[in-house]
């Protein structure tokens, strides 16, 4: 399951290893670290926020971990992924683009790209990829969708997506579950 | 029908596959009376049609006068003119000239001639209205496939909220056969051309234009628009590849070129393979959603010489009927 949460942190050096150690050893999987030095509380805390995936059973043992470790929780909140779509993409897909894109998604808080296959393409041939996103609703998927349509119009690339139902508010193709 | 009024009097404006569907089936018709047919080297005036058609098919020239086909509008006394000459989407001509001229006369136009409606549509509309005469364009989109004449009269008591189609067939088959047997663009239009479904020049079909074209009747007919090609964002199919389709099909879907009215876009797009718009082959078909009625749609075979002949009659007949 998705987690987001803020926490607050002393204003000293080394501690974001606090956040990150725990969440590790219970084999979460960090996809996004704000840390805002700028923004200091009047207890002289910093403020950051943290996104990650981890087992939802495992959740209080982290918090328990995390207060151990003298790291206040201010909120944590789960994401519901109940948007998804898929999209195509055709060109010269350089993995590397496509992976800094995927990161990027993961890392809003709202979306995270489930899947992305991407085919061999014969020697020169363009090559073709399918990424599946998930986002905690519909407008966010379109956000999500947009970053991607950014990186299709720089790279030259042809994108594909589904078509947007009509009858009824939101996408045939953004099914929400 | 009225055996006593007197017939309605055509004139058949270019004689290629779709003017020669037209003279077959007018042959069958006793109410109308075809005074002229033209095609690009000359006109056959008061033809018989079984006699031209088999001349225009031997290669043979039909003209047995001296006038031009702008003349018979102008001058020989008839109701209709159908106008059937080659699209031109940047100048609408040979066929907005003689559409002025017929409005002009007092003739009313049936075509399925996309050209002069992309490029002056409000301006034909308008002149039409003034001048009391029809002008019914049925076969413009979607070949045999009911489209205009189904929103404009059976859907009257709705808002048409917006209408989303395949509309070439070109495309379709293109794009169903490269997913059916895995086989690249290039192959699969090569095939095409070999078939005839394909032109030597693909290009208005393969990029989008043909499609733009109908998008931009649609528009203009039913959204309350004035645009044209230009306004049109228009991706083609030339870019798929069987990777695309194969990887779309695994996850539930077809790809198709869309044409979508509302957003003025013609591309590319993936549908659910369980949606009615997923039609193979050369079909076409147009989900139009009301806010009474809700989403219908409709498909049928959007070109073919007999196919679009048959919503050019229809139309004639309309004509026909109003004025009884
Ligand atoms: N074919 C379809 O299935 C289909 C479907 C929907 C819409 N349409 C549209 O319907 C129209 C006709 O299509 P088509 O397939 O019948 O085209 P086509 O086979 O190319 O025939 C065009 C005809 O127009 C004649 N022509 C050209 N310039 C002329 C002029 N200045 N005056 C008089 N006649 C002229 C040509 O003469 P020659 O015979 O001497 O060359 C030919 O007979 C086009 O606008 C097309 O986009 C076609």
């Amino acid at each position: 399951m998705r987690i987001s949460m803020d926490l607050e942190l002393q204003d000293i050096p080394g501690q974001l290893i606090h956040v990150l150690a725990p969440i590790s050893e219970l084999s979460g999987n960090i996809m996004s670290i704000v840390h805002h030095h700028d923004k200091k509380t009047f207890r002289n805390t910093v403020p950051v926020y943290v996104i990650f995936d981890i087992e939802e059973q495992k959740l209080e043992e982290l918090k328990e971990k995390l207060e151990e470790r003298g790291i206040t929780i201010v909120r944590i909140g789960k994401m519901r992924l109940r948007a998804r779509t898929h999209i195509l993409l055709i060109g010269h897909i350089i993995h590397t683009d496509l992976r800094e894109t995927v990161d990027h998604i993961d890392g809003t808080g709202f979306a995270e790209v489930q899947d992305l296959s991407l085919s061999m393409p014969a020697i020169d041939g363009p090559s073709s990829a399918v990424v599946t996103i998930m986002a905690t609703g519909i407008g966010e998927l379109k956000r999500a969708i947009s970053m991607l349509r950014d990186v299709a119009e720089k790279k030259d690339l042809l994108m594909i997506e589904p078509i947007e139902e009509r009858s009824t508010i939101g996408g045939v193709a953004y099914a929400e579950q | 029908m009225q055996n006593n009024s007197p017939p309605l009097r055509v004139s058949i404006i270019g004689f290629g596959a779709v003017g020669q569907g037209v003279a077959t089936l007018l042959q069958d018709l006793p109410h109308v009376e075809v005074v002229a047919v033209a095609d690009s080297r000359g006109v056959a005036l008061t033809p018989n049609l079984g006699t031209l058609l088999s001349r225009k098919r031997a290669g043979r020239p039909i003209a047995n006068s001296d006038l031009t086909a702008l003349e018979v509008i102008r001058t020989i006394e008839h109701d209709i003119v159908v106008e059937v000459t080659p699209t031109n989407i940047e100048n609408g001509e040979p066929g907005l000239t003689h559409m002025r001229e017929a409005i002009k006369n007092r003739r009313s136009i049936v075509t399925s001639n996309k050209g002069p409606l992309v490029v002056a549509f409000h301006e034909l509309v308008q002149l039409a209205r003034e001048n009391d005469v029809a002008l019914r364009y049925e076969a413009t989109v979607g070949g045999a496939m009911p489209i205009i004449n189904l929103v404009r009269e059976t859907l009257a008591g709705n808002r048409i909220l917006d209408i989303m189609g395949v509309l070439n067939g070109t495309c379709n088959y293109i794009l169903t056969r490269m997913a059916e047997e895995a086989l690249d663009y290039d192959q699969v239009l090569s095939e095409a051309q070999d078939m005839g479904i394909a032109e030597a020049d693909p290009t208005y079909d393969v990029m989008g234009i043909d499609t733009a074209s109908k998008v931009v009747i649609l528009a203009n007919s039913f959204f309350d628009k004035n645009v044209t090609y230009a306004d049109v964002a228009v991706t083609g199919i030339d870019r798929i590849t069987p990777d695309a389709l194969r990887l779309a099909h695994q996850r539930g879907f077809a790809i198709k070129l869309i044409g979508e009215v509302q957003e003025l876009t013609v591309s590319p797009k993936m549908i659910p393979i369980g949606h009615p718009l997923n039609v193979g082959g050369t079909l076409n078909a147009a989900s139009i959603l009301t806010d009474h009625a809700g989403e219908i749609t409709v498909a049928g075979k959007g070109a073919g010489s007999i196919e679009t002949a048959s919503a050019i009659v229809s139309d004639i007949l309309s004509i026909q009927k109003e004025r009884c």
